[in-house]
C-alpha cells in the first residue's frame, strides 16, 4: 500500500491548510493598507506633547539630549514672555532636534524628562531617502493641536503659567 | 602671611597646616573636602550656612596645674559638646576635627534638609544646573526625602532683573551672602543687601541702575546655586554641553585668564560660537575674577560684519579677489612705494602677528607704528615690573603710585588688586587733575593740573612727606596712564616715572618698577616688538603707502580718515568691515583671537597663551600669515604657517623673549585656593588654569642691563584764550570701540557722549547741565552732553575717548 501513503500524507496537509483557511484567523496584515497595532509599550518614533490649552510640555532643559546615548538630541532653549509664550516656566525649547538615523529607540530621553513632554509613540514608518530628512525638527515631533488658537506661541494672562515643572500631587515615583 | 605650622589631626590623620587658617581650609589642603556653601576662600568667614558642621576637640587642660592631660601617652582630648563650623573656626595645635562621624554627618544631612525646604528644586530649568554646589552636596550629603510640608515652601516672582545684566532668583536663594559679601568686601562696591529677615530674607539692588558694578559678573561664579544668573548666557546651553579653551581677555592690558566656553548654535547656522566667558585662575594676574567688560564684550568677533574674503579696489570699487591676487597687488605696491611704506598695528594684535609685520618693516625699511594714544614703552621695556611681580602680595611697607590714570575704567582688576593692596596696608598714592574711584582708598590723593605731570612725579623725588614714603617703601610699583594725555604727555611721563623709580631703587626687582596702562591688550607687546607711537600720525601717514592691522583710524578720526585718502596705497587687515576698510585699496580678512593661538604681553609684561577655540570664520587667515604672503610676494621670507615657529623666530631675535619657548608658557603650578574642579561650591564656577600661566619677562633692570631712561622733551603748555577751553581726552570702560559696542547687553552701560567739566566752567560757557552742547576742536566737532564733576579743573572739558569725538591728546577747544 505505498502507492497511497503520499496520497494520504498529501491529504493531510492539505487538509490542514484547509482547516486553518477555514477556521483560523489569519497572522498577517495588509500592510501598509492594514496597520497592525502595536503593543502598549512599544517605542516607536518620539513626540512632543502638549498640555490641554495647547502649551508645550517641553521647558528646554535638554535633559533628555543629556540622557542620550546615541548622542541623537540637540535642544536650545530660549526664554517665554507671556506675550509669546510656548510653555509654562521661564524657558521654552527654540530648537529641538532628534536624528533618526542616531536614535537607538531606547527610551532613556522618556526617562529623563521632567514634563513627560517627550514620549515615543506608536510611529514606526520611518524612512530617508537623504541623511538630512532623518533629522527630527521641533514642528515635526509636536503633537498636532485640536484648534487653531491653541498654537505656540500663544498670549496668555500674565503671571500665571509661572512654573516649569508641574507641582506633582503625590511625588512617590 | 605667617608662616608658623600648626598639628591638626583631621579623621583621624595628623597634618601640619600653616597656623589661623580656617580648619576648612587645612582640610582642602590635605584633601579631605568638608562641604561649605557660604564659606570662599577669598571672603572673610561668616558661618551663615551651617553647612560645614564638624566635632572639634581640643587637648584636655588640667585646670589646675595648667598642663595637657596625658592618656597611655598621647593628649587626651575633649570633645566639644555641639557641632561647630569649620569655616569661622581657626586652627590650633593639638585640634583634633572629625568631619565624618555620625554626629557630624547627621548635622550637613539636615542642613540641607533645612536648605531645600524653601528651595524651588527647578534645576531643569536653572543655568545653575549641572555645575551647582547645592545639587552636588545635596546629592553627597542630603536626605533622599524631605520631612516638610510641600505646601510651605516660600513662592515669589520667578526671575528678577537686578540690573540689565544679572537676574535674581529669590526662590534659589539660600542666603549665604557670598554676593553681598563679595561687593562689599573686594568689589568695594556694596550694591547688594539683604531684605527682611527669616524665610523671607531677600538679595535686593541698594543702587540705581540696578547692581550698578564693573564686577557684577562675578557674583554668578562664587553664588552656591541658580540665584544669580547673567542675562547674557541665559538659557544658553547646560554647563555639560558646553567644550572649553583656555583664552586671555583682550580688551584691556591686564591680560586676565579666560576660559570660552562654546557650543554648537542653530541661529549661527550650526556653527560653534562662544557661550560664555569665564575666568580662568591665575592668582599672579586675575586670581578668580573677570570685569563685566570681560566677561560681556566677547560678542564682535561673532559680529555679521566679519569680513570673510579678500578684497581689492576696481574701477573705484572694492570687489572680492582671490588670497593671491589681493597679496601680489599689496606686495607691488608696497615694493613700488619702499621708501613711503609705514605699518600701522594696533594692540589688538598678538605678538607673533606684530613680529612678523615689524621684521617686514624693517626689511623694506619702513616705518613700524603702533596706533595708540600713549608712549613710554621704551621706559617700559627697561624699568618694567621685575619678573615674579604679584600685585596681590604687596601690603604693608610698600608703595603704589597710580598717576594719570583711571584704573577703575582702564583695568578694572588693577584697580581691585590696587585697592585690595591699599586695604592690605600699601601706601597707596593717587596723582590725577581729578577725582576718581581710586581716590577713597589712597592714602595720598595729588591733585596737579593738566600739563603738571611731569612736575608732580619729580615732586616725589625731593624731599617731601609723600616722597619720603615712597622713597622708603620696601617695593613700589607706578602705574602711568593717558589720562589726559596724548603721546607726547604719556611719553615724558614715562620717562619722569622711569627716573624716579631708578633714582630710588625701586627697579629690576619683583614688585617694583613701572606699569603702563595701555588703551590695547597687547601694546606692551608691541613695544617689545620695536613699535613706536607716534604723536602726529596725520604726518606720519600723509602720501605713504600704509599697511593697517588691526585698527580703524578712518573711523575714529576724521583727520586720520583726510590723511589716509590722500595715501599712495592702503592695506588694511581687520576682522570687521570698518570705515578703513571701505576707503582701502586691498582688504584682508584676519581672524579674531578666538579662532587661533598667538601670545599676548600684558601690561605687567606677562607673556601669556591663548588658544583656539572656535573654527575659522569664511577664508580668513591669521595676522601673522597675511603678512608673511604680503612679504613672499615682496621676496621677504617670513614664517606663516606655525604660530610656534614664529614665536621661536621673535624668542631668538628679541633679546627679552630670549629665555621664552612656547612650551614653558603654557607651564602651570599648583594654585591655592583650589578652584574649578569637581568642588565647585568651594571657589565657584571659575575654571582651574591647565594651559599655561604666562611668563613674566625680565626688565633690562633685572638683567642688569645698562638702564639709560630716554630723555623727552616736555611740550609747551597749551594756553586757551577766553572763551576757549582746554579739552583733555579720559578713558572710559564702556565705549563706543568696535570691541565693547558689538555687546548689545552693554547698550545701556556704554551710554551717550558726555563731556565733562565744573560747574563754574558750565556756567562761564553758558551750557545747559544734562543737555547736549556743541564742541569743537581741531578739524572736529560734535555734540554732547554736558556732565558736571566739580573735580575738574576749571577752564578744562574732559573728552572720552572712542565716543564719537575724536581726541587723541590735550587740545584747545570752543564748547557752545
Amino acid at each position: 500500500m505505498r502507492v497511497f501513503e503520499p496520497i494520504i500524507e498529501l491529504s493531510k496537509g492539505l487538509g490542514e491548510v484547509l482547516r486553518s483557511f477555514l477556521f483560523e484567523k489569519t497572522v498577517t496584515y495588509q500592510y501598509p493598507e492594514v496597520k497592525r497595532e502595536v503593543r502598549p509599550r512599544f517605542r516607536g518614533r518620539h513626540v512632543l506633547n502638549r498640555y490641554d490649552n495647547g502649551l508645550e510640555k517641553c521647558i528646554g532643559c535638554s535633559l533628555c539630549a543629556a540622557a542620550c546615548p546615541a548622542d541623537a538630541i540637540f535642544v536650545e532653549s530660549s526664554e517665554n514672555t507671556d506675550e509669546k509664550r510656548f510653555s509654562p516656566g521661564e524657558r521654552y525649547a527654540s530648537t529641538y532636534e532628534i536624528n533618526m538615523l542616531r536614535c537607538i529607540y531606547c527610551g532613556f530621553c522618556e526617562d529623563a524628562c521632567p514634563t513627560e513632554a517627550i514620549t515615543l509613540g506608536d510611529n514606526y514608518e520611518l524612512s530617508f531617502t537623504d541623511r538630512k530628512q532623518a533629522i527630527y525638527t521641533k514642528d515635526m515631533l509636536l503633537l498636532p493641536v485640536k484648534a487653531e488658537n491653541m498654537l505656540t506661541p500663544q498670549k496668555v494672562e500674565p503671571k500665571v503659567f509661572t512654573r516649569s515643572v508641574p507641582q506633582m500631587e503625590d511625588p512617590r515615583d | 602671611m605667617t608662616t608658623k605650622q600648626v598639628n591638626v589631626t583631621i579623621n583621624g590623620k595628623t597634618v601640619s597646616v600653616p597656623a589661623g587658617i580656617t580648619v576648612v581650609e587645612a582640610a582642602k589642603m590635605h584633601g579631605i573636602d568638608i562641604p561649605v556653601f557660604c564659606h570662599h576662600p577669598k571672603l572673610e568667614p561668616v558661618g551663615m550656612c551651617r553647612m560645614c558642621l564638624v566635632e572639634i576637640g581640643a587637648p584636655m587642660v588640667d585646670p589646675k596645674t595648667k598642663e595637657v592631660v596625658m592618656e597611655n601617652g598621647a593628649p587626651k582630648i575633649a570633645m566639644r559638646p555641639k557641632l561647630e563650623t569649620a569655616c569661622t573656626n581657626r586652627v590650633f595645635d593639638g585640634m583634633v576635627v572629625e568631619t565624618q562621624t555620625q554626629k557630624a554627618m547627621l548635622g550637613q544631612k539636615s542642613t540641607v534638609e533645612f536648605l531645600l525646604t524653601s528651595h524651588p528644586l527647578d534645576c531643569p530649568v536653572c543655568d545653575k544646573g549641572g555645575e551647582c554646589p547645592l545639587q552636588n552636596l545635596t546629592m553627597a550629603h542630603g536626605p533622599g526625602k524631605s520631612r516638610f510640608i510641600y505646601d510651605e515652601k516660600i513662592r515669589l516672582d520667578k526671575q528678577v532683573p537686578l540690573g540689565e545684566l544679572i537676574y535674581l532668583d529669590r526662590e534659589r536663594c539660600i542666603q549665604c551672602a557670598r554676593c553681598v559679601r563679595f561687593q562689599e568686601d573686594i568689589a568695594s562696591e556694596p550694591v547688594l543687601g539683604f531684605d527682611e529677615r527669616g524665610r523671607k530674607m531677600q538679595i535686593v539692588s541698594l543702587s540705581e541702575p540696578g547692581f550698578d558694578s564693573i564686577f557684577s559678573g562675578n557674583t554668578t561664579d562664587i553664588c552656591p546655586v541658580g540665584a544669580l544668573t547673567t542675562a547674557d548666557f541665559r538659557f544658553g546651553a547646560r554647563p555639560w554641553e558646553l567644550s572649553a579653551e583656555s583664552s586671555i581677555c583682550t580688551q584691556c592690558p591686564v591680560g586676565c585668564n579666560t576660559t570660552l566656553n562654546t557650543r554648537r548654535e542653530a541661529k549661527a547656522g550650526g556653527d560653534i560660537v562662544v557661550k560664555r566667558v569665564m575666568p580662568r585662575q591665575n592668582e599672579e594676574v586675575n586670581e578668580i575674577w573677570l570685569c563685566d567688560k570681560g566677561r560681556f564684550a566677547y560678542h564682535y568677533a561673532e559680529s555679521k560684519e566679519r569680513l570673510t574674503k579678500p578684497m581689492i579696489r576696481k574701477d573705484g570699487k572694492l570687489s572680492r579677489a582671490s588670497w593671491d591676487a589681493a597679496t601680489k597687488l599689496a606686495a607691488e605696491k608696497f615694493t613700488k612705494n619702499k621708501k613711503d611704506f609705514v605699518v600701522l598695528a594696533s594692540g589688538r594684535l598678538s605678538n607673533e602677528d606684530l613680529f612678523n609685520l615689524k621684521s617686514l618693516a624693517d626689511t623694506v625699511g619702513g616705518k613700524a607704528i603702533l596706533y595708540s594714544d600713549m608712549g613710554g614703552g621704551d621706559v617700559t621695556k627697561l624699568v618694567g615690573v621685575g619678573a615674579g611681580t604679584n600685585i596681590g602680595k604687596l601690603g604693608k611697607e610698600d608703595a603704589i603710585v597710580v598717576i594719570a590714570s583711571d584704573l577703575y575704567e582702564e583695568a578694572p582688576i588693577w584697580w581691585l588688586r590696587v585697592k585690595q593692596a591699599a586695604q592690605r596696608g600699601a601706601t597707596l598714592i593717587v596723582a590725577n587733575p581729578r577725582g576718581t574711584k581710586l581716590d577713597k582708598f589712597a592714602k595720598h590723593v595729588i591733585r596737579y593740573e593738566h600739563g603738571d605731570e611731569v612736575k608732580t612725579v619729580n615732586d616725589l623725588g625731593k624731599k617731601n612727606k609723600i616722597a619720603d614714603e615712597f622713597a622708603k617703601a620696601k617695593n613700589a610699583i607706578i602705574f602711568y596712564g593717558s589720562d589726559g594725555l596724548g603721546v607726547n604727555g604719556t611719553s615724558a611721563l614715562a620717562s619722569a616715572c622711569g627716573s624716579l623709580l631708578k633714582e630710588t631703587g625701586h627697579v629690576g626687582r619683583a614688585n617694583n618698577g613701572l606699569i603702563g596702562v595701555w588703551q590695547r591688550a597687547n601694546d606692551q607687546g608691541a613695544f617689545e616688538m620695536g613699535f613706536e607711537a607716534e604723536a602726529d600720525l596725520e604726518k606720519a601717514l600723509k602720501g605713504k603707502a600704509v599697511y593697517i592691522a588691526g585698527a580703524d583710524p578712518v573711523g575714529d578720526d576724521p583727520n586720520l580718515a583726510k590723511a589716509l585718502k590722500g595715501a599712495k596705497f592702503v592695506a588694511v587687515q581687520d576682522l570687521l568691515e570698518t570705515a578703513t576698510t571701505e576707503i582701502a585699496d586691498a582688504v584682508f580678512p584676519a581672524q579674531a583671537f578666538t579662532e587661533r593661538e598667538g601670545t599676548f604681553t600684558s601690561g605687567e609684561r606677562r607673556v601669556q597663551r591663548f588658544y583656539a577655540a572656535v573654527p575659522v570664520k569664511g577664508d580668513s587667515k591669521p595676522d601673522f600669515a597675511i603678512t608673511s604672503m604680503i612679504a613672499k610676494q615682496m621676496g621677504v621670507i617670513l614664517e606663516g604657517s606655525s604660530v610656534r615657529v614664529v614665536f621661536d623666530l621673535l624668542s631668538n631675535s628679541i633679546e627679552a623673549f630670549a629665555d621664552l619657548n612656547y612650551d614653558k608658557l603654557a607651564e602651570t603650578k599648583e594654585q591655592f585656593p583650589i578652584v574649578g574642579r569637581s568642588d565647585m561650591y568651594y571657589g565657584g564656577t571659575t575654571y582651574e588654569n591647565v594651559k599655561g600661566l604666562g611668563v613674566q619677562l625680565l626688565p633690562m633692570a633685572q638683567v642688569g642691563g645698562t638702564v639709560r631712561i630716554p630723555k623727552v622733551r616736555k611740550e609747551a603748555a597749551l594756553h586757551p584764550k577766553e572763551k576757549e577751553v582746554l579739552a583733555v581726552p579720559i578713558n572710559k570702560l564702556y565705549d563706543f570701540g568696535i570691541t565693547v559696542s558689538s555687546a548689545e547687553l552693554l547698550e545701556q552701560r556704554i551710554g551717550e557722549t558726555k563731556i565733562s567739566m565744573n560747574s563754574s566752567t558750565a556756567k562761564k560757557l553758558g551750557v545747559d547741565v544734562g543737555k547736549n552742547a556743541k564742541i569743537s576742536f581741531d578739524g572736529v566737532s560734535g555734540e554732547a552732553i554736558v556732565n558736571i564733576d566739580d573735580s575738574v579743573s576749571a577752564g578744562v572739558v574732559l573728552v572720552p575717548r572712542s565716543m564719537g569725538l575724536a581726541i587723541r591728546e590735550p587740545v584747545v577747544a570752543k564748547v557752545k
